[in-house]
């Protein structure tokens, strides 16, 4: 079980572990350090610790009864994961959700991008050693699990997706919640910006450390705001809308050196995206009025509880979904969504049945954090540090 | 991305008989390509924009010959379509590694290494990623058995941690 090293006992380098329970690790990642002095000759990411076999669970789960797998992912944006997960069985159905679903799945994907790029930049700073930063920060994200408690009666494991639509309407209380948020979270960006954009020390510690060419991080399978950094305008929302994202008006911040400050600048100019987001679906929220929020098509989605208890025929659908499942086509799909860390896909292979024959997650941290060694290589330790905060690894998605 | 699309008339004039089969689901392109010819057909969907390797992974159809689907997909970051690639493999076989041509290869490829067992030829360190250094077998293919077996005993009964007993007894 151990681990391969160049390490020979005659020379130079020390051997140190970062992880896998460091507090800079995130989760229960491991990175094997080769040091001469404080200088990194080599870093090997032992990954794994946090393998729960989700997608051998998934094989012999329903279509529905992955989605709580799904949460367990990324747990920093486990909204977005149900979002992802739902779209991707929808697209093999060739299926849509209806209108208000629609809106609701962009507001809460963009809560939980927000809440997500707070523990990113919030936890990195506390890394760095700027540790107020952080504190300005989780108070919004606090405010961002009270909101999803609201919606989905859960704060981190949500599951408030269905395959066809949501798991309920949101209460009122949800919709004032987001109206105070929205502003609350404004002064928030502007204080976090105050105490950290214009910071010499801040500006010392992440300018030039972790810079990545455009082309690199291309080869490399970089996504989300570490791609954008480095310059390539990829986002999915506007590239490949999906959730009509076409139709909401924002911007996607980009980079040019891809280095921590570039990731930092990025991110909190998506935070203050996302918010803008929120606000056109709050308003479309209240122009569209109520609806349902989930596909009307009972071979698909639970059919009411009193329409069950009270009908014949919901009955036998409401037996029919439980026992046998949705009806599958056979066929193989791979959907993505921009999540807050970049692609998230799900491939989807069916042969009919009630579970998926495969199932297959490419989480966005995966191919970011294989390029740990030669985003490290030749800097200090500290710097691996800074590498590792702004590369937003969750080992939840990364082991899976 | 329909099945007249550019690229496959490509693939088909410069190297003919590489496609096998082809089909569109749902606006999903999949190509399965024959397994000699497939760094060619690499190389030319590469030249030809889909330059970003999205994902590597497999698909085990135990009851099939060739047995395995190692399934690449493509992403084009210019036109943003996607392209799927697929080469059929039987057990022991080796595919060719990409990681000399595309660094982000190297994990999608050791990961399917350890779930699957497939070999990739040319890979620099093809090791287990996510399961520990002497897990027996691979998990993700379709004849491990789901409670896992007793992956903490070897075939003797013997423990890989030192205790006689495995946790079923």
């Amino acid at each position: 079980m151990a681990t391969q090293t160049t390490l020979s006992l005659d020379n130079e380098r020390m051997i140190v572990n970062l992880g896998p329970s460091h507090p800079s690790t995130h989760g229960t990642l491991r990175i094997v350090l080769e040091l001469e002095g404080e200088f990194i000759q080599r870093a090997t990411p032992e990954i794994g610790y946090l393998h729960r076999g989700v997608e051998k669970l998934g094989e012999s789960l329903s279509y529905q009864q992955f989605i709580p797998l799904t949460d367990r992912l990324n747990y920093c944006s486990s909204m977005m994961n149900n979002v992802g997960y739902t779209l991707a069985v929808e697209k093999l159905l060739g299926i849509q959700d209806p209108p208000r679903s629609r809106v609701l799945r962009v507001l809460v994907s963009e809560l939980a991008r927000i809440g997500d790029h707070i523990v990113c930049v919030g936890i990195n700073a506390v890394d760095i050693g700027a540790f107020s930063a952080f504190l300005y920060l989780f108070k919004q994200r606090e405010a961002i699990y009270d909101l999803f408690e609201l919606a989905a009666g859960q704060r981190l494991h949500t599951s408030f997706t269905r395959i066809g639509g949501l798991m309920r309407d949101v209460p009122d209380a949800f919709l004032e919640g987001c109206e105070r948020f929205v502003e609350d979270t404004h002064r928030s960006i502007d204080e976090l910006e105050s105490l950290l954009t214009r910071n010499p020390i801040w500006a010392d510690r992440t300018k030039g450390v972790g810079a990545i060419q455009a082309a690199d991080a291309v080869a490399w399978g970089y996504t989300g705001p570490c791609l954008r950094a480095a310059g390539v305008a990829q986002d999915l929302r506007k590239a490949q809308p999906y959730l009509d994202y076409e139709t909401y008006d924002f911007d996607i911040p980009v980079g040019t050196s891809g280095d921590v400050f570039d990731r930092y600048l990025v991110r909190v100019e998506e935070m203050r995206q996302s918010l803008s987001i929120i606000r056109q679906a709050l308003d479309r929220l209240k122009e569209m009025g109520p609806g349902p929020v989930i596909i009307d098509d009972y071979k698909i989605a639970l059919p009411p509880k009193d329409k069950v208890y009270s009908r014949m025929e919901s009955l036998i659908h409401h037996f029919k979904l439980v026992m046998h499942g949705v009806e599958m086509p056979v066929g193989e799909v791979y959907a993505a969504t921009e999540a807050a860390n970049g692609e998230l896909g799900f491939y989807i292979v069916s042969d009919g049945g009630k579970s998926p024959y495969r199932i297959h997650v490419r989480p966005p941290c995966y191919p970011i954090f294989s390029s740990l060694d030669e985003q490290v290589k030749g800097k200090l330790i500290a710097d691996a540090v800074a590498i590792l905060g702004s590369m937003n690894v969750i080992a939840g998605e990364l082991d899976r | 991305m329909t099945p007249e699309h550019p690229i496959l008339q490509r693939i088909d004039e410069q190297l003919p008989g590489a496609i096998l089969d082809r089909h569109d689901f749902r606006g999903d392109l999949t190509l399965v390509v024959s397994r000699e010819r497939f760094l060619d057909v690499v190389d030319l969907i590469f030249a030809d924009g889909f330059q970003m390797l999205v994902d590597i992974t497999a698909v085990d159809w135990f009851q099939r010959d060739p047995r395995f689907d190692v399934v690449y997909h493509w992403l084009n970051l210019v036109s943003q379509e996607r392209l799927r690639i697929k080469i059929r493999v039987n057990d022991g076989q080796a595919v060719p590694s990409l990681v000399s041509r595309i660094k982000g290869a190297n994990w999608f490829e050791r990961e399917t290494f350890d779930l699957f067992g497939i070999p990739f030829d040319g890979h620099p360190e093809l090791k287990r990623l996510l399961m520990w250094e002497d897990f027996p077998g691979h998990p993700l293919r379709k004849d491990f058995p789901l409670d896992g077996g007793d992956v903490f005993c070897d075939d003797n009964g013997a423990s890989y941690s030192g205790c006689a007993h495995s946790l079923n007894d």
